[in-house]
């Protein structure tokens, strides 16, 4: 036990004191304050600059479209034909023109010329010239708040009740799903920065040929518990001061920046399940990364197979749409499920739906299970293949090794 | 521990001990004890077995079959802390410093080291200036002394050295021999393995020889070389000899003359006739075969290989 400790110490020590795990680990809250706060600073010094204004001249062929020019900043200008139009056109009192054909009540069609080449036209002009000829087309006909309605008939807000019929703590939509979307992110470099360093340290010990030292003084099973558990606490704290800042970096945000992100903060429960699929991923990826470290004949080859992995475990993000629109559906739950891709899609599905306690436990009672199957078969890999230097085993070796576990 | 057969005084008893790699035997039938405070050495030539021997001891290798016994008992975790083993295959951590790296090591052998009997150590070797220089930053040879002390760092009464001498350069290599020589005086038992017969025969008390996973020679340093000796006599002298009586070839070698004797003649009768004849003679021994030569006379093939 006092070895496993001696090892945890050293490999603890060590990480946090690399310089590229400090640059980790305060890059991100670094840069979110620099993303909150260059916004405010943004903002400020441009102060509200007014909208710019837009003339857009038409072409009346079909008649009667004289009313209500004006819309918010853009203001419609009335030409005589298309040459007088093109001609303004290229003075620059007019920044593009439309024509309504003669028989545009039947057909519908309008055609806009612009100078500038365009994605496509802007909202703000589109629906300008949309208000423009609806309340042209029933001016005098309908009442005005009547014509107001049809133009715009839905203002949506949408609120989530609770079974009670109360309003629900967590409402949805962008903002609650930016944050689980960040986590996630973050969750995965966590996990692989730090067991990435394992399989790193386990490549450099036999690449040194420390190896033979460190087993002629501890065993297998005590070097790897020891790395394991000291490099899992390298990333837990990477992983705390992450939230933690998260938390206070989301709460800046929503109160300077407001607007889209005023309701950006973060539940306490979600921290709690983070930190829950953080452990459990890192123990597990960790044991894959150890594995793969004791294969591997150099660190580079290593990484190699533990690629497969680390692929493995994004596979969530390539299916983020699916579990943004169907939170409990069968990908999304076969994905909470499967112990490699669980930790990546619990977080991203918090974000847009609640997810049934039984799936937690069950994901969280599987990756368990999992990662103690997978110690009880690495140890034989470990006795067999650390000290095999220089060369790579066959598949076939990996398998027998398996056997014999 | 209850069913273990308790060994008597031996440091490292082996019996019996083979091991199969598919169809190639690289140890077969191996058996030694090496006795408390001596230092034995395992020699052979490169790829002989003495590496799997030394790890089938480290219990790093499993024997697929025989016994080993290590300060009376059978290989233990706890057994780690009483055997300082320098492999063959040996690095340190590249970005640790000396003092550092030693005292983990150590700390890993279950002994926590002050940094004073560090520093007494490092002067020891007259490298006490170097002691925060980081592994990387040290020449090859000033790497393998440090290796050296990480494995005598915590004081056990076994040491296990594999190859010690390989990568350093003469001066070093006599440091070392010292090293080692001092280690027997303070009661320690030494294992080292070489396969540079001729530069260690100083050394070892008693020496297992192995060839291609077997045993070509075990015994004493000095019983091995009377069983092997030639009837012969090196001797550097002054003048022109002419002929002897008894001596039936004589062989110019480097420096010397190595005269071969018959039956029934002694070196005595030898060093007689030379005083009679007059001869300055400022060399004379009784001739002995090198551990090379005798191996090239057992094995029918050159140990030291072209290393």
């Amino acid at each position: 036990m006092n070895k496993i400790k001696i090892i945890f110490k050293h490999e603890l020590l060590t990480t946090i004191k690399r310089k590229s795990f400090i640059i980790m680990t305060v890059a991100f809250p670094l840069l979110g304050l620099l993303l909150v706060g260059g916004y405010g600073a943004i903002k400020g010094a441009i102060g509200e600059t007014p909208p710019e204004e837009i003339n857009i001249g038409y072409v009346d062929k079909a008649g009667g479209f004289d009313k209500d020019l004006v819309h918010g900043t853009v203001t419609l200008i009335p030409q005589e034909n298309q040459q007088t139009a093109l001609a303004s056109m290229n003075d620059g009192d007019i920044s593009q023109f439309f024509v309504i054909p003669q028989d545009y009540m039947t057909t519908g069609s309008i055609i806009r010329y612009t100078l500038g080449r365009e994605v496509e036209v802007s909202s703000e002009v589109y629906y300008a010239i949309e208000r423009f000829l609806v309340n042209n087309i029933l001016a005098g006909n309908v009442e005005s708040t009547i014509i107001d309605r049809v133009a715009s008939p839905l203002y949506l807000s949408s609120i989530t009740l609770t079974p009670e019929g109360k309003v629900a703590e967590q409402q949805g939509g962008f903002t609650s799903f930016i944050v689980p979307y960040i986590f996630s992110i973050l969750l995965v470099v966590a996990i692989f920065t730090s067991s990435g360093f394992l399989l790193q340290g386990l490549g450099e010990e036999k690449e040194n040929r420390v190896m033979e030292i460190l087993l002629s003084s501890v065993s297998s099973t005590q070097l790897i518990t020891g790395k394991v558990l000291g490099l899992g606490t390298a990333g837990l704290i990477q992983i705390i001061v992450w939230l933690v800042s998260a938390r206070f970096i989301a709460g800046i945000a929503s109160t300077s920046i407001g607007g889209m992100l005023s309701g950006l903060t973060i539940a306490t429960d979600f921290l709690v399940i983070s930190l829950i699929y953080f452990i459990l991923g890192y123990l597990l990826f960790a044991i894959i990364m150890a594995v793969s470290g004791s294969i591997g004949a150099t660190a580079r080859e290593s990484q190699q197979f533990s690629a497969v992995f680390t692929f493995l475990a994004v596979v969530p993000f390539f299916f983020i749409v699916n579990i943004m629109e169907f939170p409990n559906g069968g990908i999304s739950q076969f994905l909470t499920l499967f112990p490699l891709t669980a930790p990546l899609t619990v977080i991203l599905r918090m974000g847009v739906a609640d997810i049934p306690i039984w799936q937690l436990v069950t994901s969280m009672a599987l990756m368990i299970l999992t990662t103690v199957g997978s110690i009880f078969l690495s140890g034989k890999i470990f006795r067999t293949f650390l000290l095999m230097y220089g060369k790579t085993p066959k598949l076939g070796e990996i398998i027998k090794a398996l056997r014999q576990a | 521990m209850k069913n273990n057969k308790q060994k008597s005084a031996a440091a490292v008893e082996i019996n019996n001990i083979y091991k199969t790699y598919g169809k190639k035997t690289v140890v077969s039938d191996v058996s030694f004890t090496v006795e408390k405070g001596e230092i034995f050495g395992l020699i052979g030539p490169n790829g002989a077995g003495k590496t799997t021997t030394i790890r089938m001891m480290m219990d790093i290798i499993k024997p697929d079959s025989g016994e080993v016994y290590i300060l009376g008992e059978k290989f233990r975790e706890e057994t780690k802390n009483k055997i300082g083993y320098l492999p063959e295959e040996r690095g340190l951590y590249k970005k640790q410093t000396v003092m550092d790296t030693i005292k983990y090591m150590a700390a890993l052998k279950g002994v926590a080291v002050s940094n004073e009997h560090i520093e007494e150590m490092l002067k020891h070797i007259g490298m006490l200036p170097h002691k925060n220089k980081k592994i990387e930053e040290m020449s090859r040879g000033m790497g393998q002394l440090i290796q050296f002390l990480v494995t005598i760092v915590h004081n056990p009464p076994l040491v296990i050295l594999d190859e010690p001498f390989s990568g350093l350069d003469p001066v070093n290599t006599e440091l070392l021999k010292g090293l080692i020589k001092k280690l027997k005086d303070e009661g320690k038992s030494i294992i080292f393995s070489t396969h540079q017969m001729s530069q260690v025969e100083e050394l070892c008390d008693r020496l297992f020889m192995i060839n291609r996973g077997s045993k070509v020679l075990y015994g004493g340093l000095d019983e091995i070389k009377h069983k092997y000796r030639e009837n012969s006599v090196y001797i550097t002298y002054e003048g022109n000899v002419g002929s002897l009586k008894g001596v039936t070839q004589s062989r110019e070698k480097d420096g010397y003359t190595e005269f071969f004797l018959d039956n029934k003649t002694s070196p005595q009768d030898i060093l007689q006739q030379l005083v009679d004849k007059r001869i300055t003679v400022t060399r004379f021994e009784i001739g002995a075969p090198s551990l090379n030569e005798i191996f090239i006379r057992i094995a029918g093939v050159n140990g030291e290989g072209n290393e």
